[in-house]
Formats: structure tokens, sequence, C-alpha cells
């Protein structure tokens, strides 16, 4: 197996043929912020934030799916992607409908980690205050559409994990979102097994538990790796999972 | 032709009270207006939500009293989940709503009617407030601040956070409580009970020093609603809806809070954005009614906690010969004794072991599709009235605050106040005037009032209008 040597912020760093750089990157503890990726899933490349630098190049190139070539100069973390990062988060709040406050999720949620990290003190955007779905219609969950960042890590839970493959994007541009089987109430979708999977790994309130209370939801998305792990390679191991 | 006078809030945002005072071609006052610009819009954006999430969103509507909505809207989720709560749920639940009295009165109190009686009402607007009061007798305010803490200590250490704790459920609570928390409370008991008593002395010699202004602060007689509980004490959680009149006669008793609206109905004007609550069978206006502590320590026939009963018995010889205080100034007096209650009936709660078990959440799912809640807020009786889809999503909700239901009185006793100390023939407003109209505004501790007073002063702005509508005076502060 070929070995690839680049730089990351100044230091040296070696990569397996296949590594992509933000998998280097967090191998090292560099921190570079994520929200559609989760280890153990596909890789998507949906929201961006994983945005990384490269010497040579105008573009900008999400850490998540890049894959580090021989001397490449990889820069993670300057003023550039600072305010690049800062204006999808604040995008990503405007054209939701995040009320904190009142939110299943609040204090454990991804999207709010995020706006902390990127030091969000205020929406320079119009909020759009989209008119969204919220389904409660399946007996132990409920998708509700208005905290929905498209990540798609539902989607790509249930089709690669679980293989129910319920959810899909429907729509475009702005009217995307996310829907069970044929646009249905999920509650009717035959092909949900229930399993919750999909409800674990969302990095927002869009999906819960009903009954949760405000505040109430924690979720826990580390056992993916830990089933995908199993899976492939046959390795009961759950250190990784439990260090998270 | 007639003149207007118009007394509005300039400096604070959205949705706080302005007053219109009428005067007659003879520039007498005939009719006082009381606008306010409330929250019904909560009720249109909780639509589409879920009933798990009502408690947590409710408790927003207001900063001073969120543990009232709390506790009401998870009501109301539990008569949707058809279920009867853990007694340890009920038990906390108890102590969340009178630990929220405790905080929400002491407030009234201390912070915002103590600066008028005694710094006086006519006493600079500068200073008549809680820092003026902190100048003029420090131990005494600290002492009124401390007992708030008090009571927002209760709420934090249950929600695990002081304002909008989302700690109540439908079914029961979120946690139990633990017994080095339970002590901890308990620590607090002596003190609040002895700060208590001091509100009551100083009160009782506001009484006097203002024994000539108090006859016009108010004084009226109407229906008086709130909880009882089943065999008639003070009440506070649960229990029946009695409806007294002005005179003492028991107009009706042992009403389920359920069916509350076949009793009251909501009629609509088009100056305020609050509705005005009345008793249907008396219609409206005449239905006209008054909630809160005066309504609760008149109605009541006694208050299980000692120190409180005895209290009760001298509130109630003030009322001469009709057992009924009408006057809304006794409002404050009313608070004092539902605060004196507060503490004693907590030290019982905390005290009882059944306070500690770890049983406190009943799981259920949509049983009913339409729910009330029901429970008595610092202020007065509260209703959450939700409709939902089988899946628990709301179709409809409804929420009757107490403020509201004082609204037709809050209306009365600002004409009553306007009459008596506008001379309309001078076409002058002076600011002895305003701060009257603002403390006969203050029995009733309308929870608007909380957040347009946290100097101890409303914002005003009054306008003096002469028959062809031509400004002669105008006052703003
Ligand atoms: S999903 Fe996250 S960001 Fe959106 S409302 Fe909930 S807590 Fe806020
Ligand atoms: S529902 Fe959750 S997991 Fe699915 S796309 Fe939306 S935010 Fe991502
Ligand atoms: S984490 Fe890389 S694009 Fe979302």
């Amino acid at each position: 197996m070929s070995v690839i040597t680049f730089t990351i912020d100044g230091e040296q760093y070696s990569a397996k043929e296949g590594d992509t750089i933000l998998q280097v990157a967090r191998d090292n503890k560099i921190p570079i912020p994520t929200l559609c990726y989760l280890e153990g899933l596909s890789t998507f490349g949906a929201c961006r934030l994983c945005v990384v630098e490269i010497e040579g190049s105008q573009k900008l190139f999400p850490a998540c799916t890049t894959k580090p070539t021989e001397s490449m100069i990889v820069h993670t973390n300057t003023v550039k992607l600072k305010k690049y990062r800062k204006m999808i988060v604040e995008l990503l709040a405007s054209e939701g409908n995040h009320q904190c406050a009142v939110c299943v999720v609040n204090g454990h949620c991804e999207l709010q980690d995020l706006a902390y990290e990127v030091e969000l003190d205020h929406v320079r955007f119009p909020y759009l205050f989209p008119k969204k779905s919220l389904d409660a219609t399946h007996k132990d969950f409920v998708i509700d559409r208005n905290r929905c960042v498209l990540c798609t890590r539902c989607v790509r839970v249930c089709h690669e994990v679980e293989a129910a493959h319920v959810w899909d994007i429907a729509g475009r541009g702005i009217d995307c979102e996310i829907i069970a089987d044929l646009n249905q109430p999920w509650g009717t979708s035959p092909s949900c097994t229930s399993c919750g999977k999909c409800v674990r790994v969302c990095p927002t309130g869009a999906l819960f538990d009903k009954g949760a209370a405000v505040g109430e939801m924690q979720k826990e998305s580390g056992f993916i790796k830990f089933i995908v792990n199993a899976r492939n390679k046959h390795e009961w191991v759950r250190t990784a999972h439990e260090e998270e | 032709m007639s003149k207007m006078i118009t007394i509005s809030p300039v400096t604070r945002i959205e949705g706080h009270a302005k007053i219109t005072i009428q005067l007659d071609d003879k520039n007498d006052v005939i009719d006082a207006r009381f606008h306010v610009n409330e929250f019904r819009g909560f009720e249109k954006f909780t639509e589409g939500r879920l009933l798990w999430e009502m408690p947590g969103i409710t408790s927003r509507i207001c900063g001073i009293c969120p543990a009232s909505h709390l506790v009401t809207s998870a009501k109301a989720g539990d008569d949707i989940l058809a279920v009867e709560i853990p007694e340890t749920a009920e038990k906390l639940r108890r102590l969340l709503t009178l630990a929220q009295w405790l905080q929400s009165h002491a407030l009234s109190f201390f912070h915002l009617s103590a600066p008028d009686f005694l710094l006086g009402f006519d006493s600079d607007p500068a200073t008549r407030n809680v820092f003026g009061l902190i100048a003029a007798d420090k131990e005494f305010t600290k002492r009124g601040i401390r007992l708030r803490k008090f009571g927002q200590e209760i709420i934090e250490i249950l929600g695990g956070r002081r304002i909008h704790t989302p700690w109540t459920v439908p079914g029961g609570v979120r946690e139990p409580l633990e017994l080095a928390k339970r002590d901890q409370m308990l620590t607090w008991i002596p003190e609040a009970r002895e700060t208590v008593k001091l509100a009551l002395d100083a009160l009782k010699k506001i009484h006097k020093k203002y024994a000539k202004e108090i006859p016009e602060f108010g004084n009226f007689r109407t229906l008086l609603v709130g909880l009882v509980s089943k065999d008639g004490g003070l009440e506070y959680y649960d229990g029946f809806l009695r409806i007294k009149d002005g005179n003492d006669n028991t107009i009706a008793d042992k009403i389920e809070p359920k069916k509350y609206f076949e009793h009251f109905g909501e009629a609509v004007e088009p100056w305020s954005y609050l509705k005005f609550p009345y008793y249907k069978p008396f219609d409206y206006p005449r239905g006209m009614y008054r909630v809160g502590p005066l309504a609760r320590v008149n109605i009541c026939d006694y208050i299980e906690t000692p120190l409180a009963e005895a209290e009760r018995k001298i509130f109630k010889s003030l009322s001469g010969n009709v057992n009924v205080v009408n006057n809304s100034f006794y409002y404050h007096y009313a608070r004092c004794i539902e605060m004196l209650f507060a503490v004693e009936k907590i030290e019982m709660l905390l005290k009882d072991p059944a306070i500690l078990g770890e049983t406190i959440r009943a799981q259920a799912s949509i049983n009913r599709l339409e729910g009330i809640g029901c429970s008595e807020a610092p202020r007065g009786v509260l209703f959450h009235h939700y409709h939902v889809n089988k899946d628990g999503v709301i179709q409809k909700a409804n929420l009757l605050i107490a403020t509201a239901q004082n609204n037709l009185a809050m209306n009365r006793t600002v004409r009553q106040i306007a009459s008596h100390f506008i001379d309309g023939k001078k076409g002058k407003i002076t600011e002895g005037i305003l701060n009257r109209v603002e403390a006969g505004i203050r029995c009733y501790d309308p929870c608007l009032s909380c957040s347009t007073h946290a100097l101890g002063q409303m914002p005003l702005h009054v306008e003096l209008l002469s028959a062809g509508g031509e400004v002669l005076d105008e006052v703003h502060r």
C-alpha cells in the first residue's frame, strides 16, 4: 500500500492510499468542523463545513471527500475558511425554523455546537421562515422538517446500514426535503423497520423520539461505526466508540 | 363632544399597556380603557406543534410565571394522555407551583409596589423604584430580594434552570428530587417566614397611612373566581372552581375545571388585543369577575396552614358585614397571605417523604383528542385547552390567562381612580394622577407590568385632548 506525505497547517503527515484529508486530520487531532459527515457512513460532501484550502488552487475543497496527493499543502483554519464556515451556518439558520429555546435537542444539537464553534452571534441574512411540515404519524418517532439541514445522514444510514431505504430527498433547491418512501406519511411506510437509526444519527432536532420534551432528546451516533466495523471486518470492538 | 386623555408607554417595546381616559361634555370622566397588546399569537403558532413540546413552548409566554404555564400545560397533557400522574410527581409540581407564587408575589410586593407604599405615591419618580427603596430601607429591600431568590432557587433546583425550566411534562415530571437538594431548600424556611411577616407588618402600616385613599382604589363588587380544594380550602394546583359574588353569595361551586368553557365566555373589543372573559350566565359585561390573590383568599373557607389561616381571619375582618373584601387595594394583602401560605406549605411538602420518591412519570400515548389543564398562577386561575389529532399534533390551543380575566376589573379600577383624581376642567395632568392610575393597575399585578417595570415605574404617555381633538396637555416619562 502506498503512503502519501503531505502538509496540514505546516506539519507533515502521512496518509494511506484512499484516506481523505478529514480522516488524516481526525487521526492527528486536527479539528475540522463537519456536519454531514458521519464515520461509518459513505461521504456525501453536502454541507461544505469541512472546507479546506489547498495551495495552488483558488477553489475550496471539502476535507471529507478530498484525498491528499503527494506534497499537497493544506490549510484548515485560515481567515477565509472561518468566514465561509460562519456564512454556511448562518445560511442554515436562516433557511430553517430553528427556535432552539423550544427545541427537543436544545443543548445537545450539532448545529448549535457548530454555531458556537464558528462564533455565530447574529445572522446577516433574512430569515425565510419556511412553512415546512411536521410528520408525527410514526408510532415512535417524529420528523420536523423545519429543523432539517439536509445532511442526508438519515438517508444514508437507512440505506447503507439498515438497508430499508425509507428516506429520500424530493424537490429542488430551497424546496428540497426529506421524504419517506413515495412521499407518504412516515407511519404508513411499509419499508420502515422502526429501528430508530435515523433518529440517532440526525445532527439536529429534525428527527426525534415521540414524547420527548424540550431539551430532552439526546442523540448518540457513534454506534454506527461499531455496527459497520462488525459487519465488514467481523470485529466487535467497542473501544473506539466508547472513547467518544 | 368629548375629550380623551391617553396614557401610553413609550419606552418599552412590543405589546404593553396604554390607557385612555374619556371625558364627557362637562369634562367629567365617563370611561377609562386599559388597552393591552397581548400574546394571543402563541395560540396560533403552537398549532402544528406537538403536545409534548407545549410546556416548553408556552412557558415562554411569560418571564415571570413560566412555571405556572409549565404546570398547566403538562396538566392539559395528562388529560390527553388520560393518565393519573404518580404521587411524587404531583407533589413536585405542587412545590414548583408554590415556588412560582412566592417568587412572583415577592417581586410584586417588594420590587414593584413597595416603592409606592414606602416612599409615597407622590415621591420623585426618578427614585421611586427598587433602588430608591434600597437607599431608604436597605435591610427590608434586601430581605425581599432574598425571598424572591428562595422561590427562584426552588424552581432552579427542580428544573435545572431558573427561568423557562422545561421540567414538567405530560405524565409527570422529568427528574426526581435528591435528598441533598431537598435539605438545601429546607434551610431557607425560617428566614422566608420572617421576611413574609415583615412584609405583613409593613403592609398594615400602609393600610393606616393611606386609609383615606384606599377606598378609591378599585372598590367595587364583582364576581370572584378561583380554585378551592375538594373541601373548600385555599387551592393552587387542583380542586374545583368556585364563584362567589361581592356579597358572599356562592354563585356556583364544585365546577370541574375541565368544564370552564361551559361557564365562561370571551368577549372581544376592537380597542384591546386582550379578550374579555366573563361569566356566561351573567352575560357581558355584567359577568365581570376578578381572579388572583384577592379572589382566592376571599372565596376559600379556610387555609390549611396555621399562620396564613390566622391572617386570613384578619383579612376577612376588613370586609365589614359582607364577609367579602371587595377593594382591589387588598390584592396586596391577599398576596402577602399567600406568600405566608406558600412558605408554610413548601415546608410541609418538603418534609413529606413522598417528595423524594423516584416514580415520577407516567408514559402513555394519545388517548383523548382534547385536554384541559388548570392551575392557580400567581395572578389567578390559568387554563390551557388543547385539541390534538391522534398523533399528538396540536390542532387548536386556547390559553386563558389571569391578566385577561382581570381585564374588565382593571378597566373599572382605572375609571374609578381617574374619576376621583382627574379634574378634566383644569385640562392638566399631574404626576400624582399617573402614579395612582399606575398603582391601581398594579394591584392586579398584571403580567405586562412586569416587563415594563424593571425600574419600578411604568413608562407612560398621557395626552389630554380637548373636545375638538386638540392636545391640551401631554406628559411623557
Ligand atoms: S435543531 Fe439545533 S439549531 Fe435547530 S432548533 Fe434545534 S437546537 Fe436549534
Ligand atoms: S432529517 Fe436529520 S439526518 Fe435527515 S437530512 Fe435532515 S437533518 Fe439530516
Ligand atoms: S462534512 Fe464535509 S461536506 Fe459536510
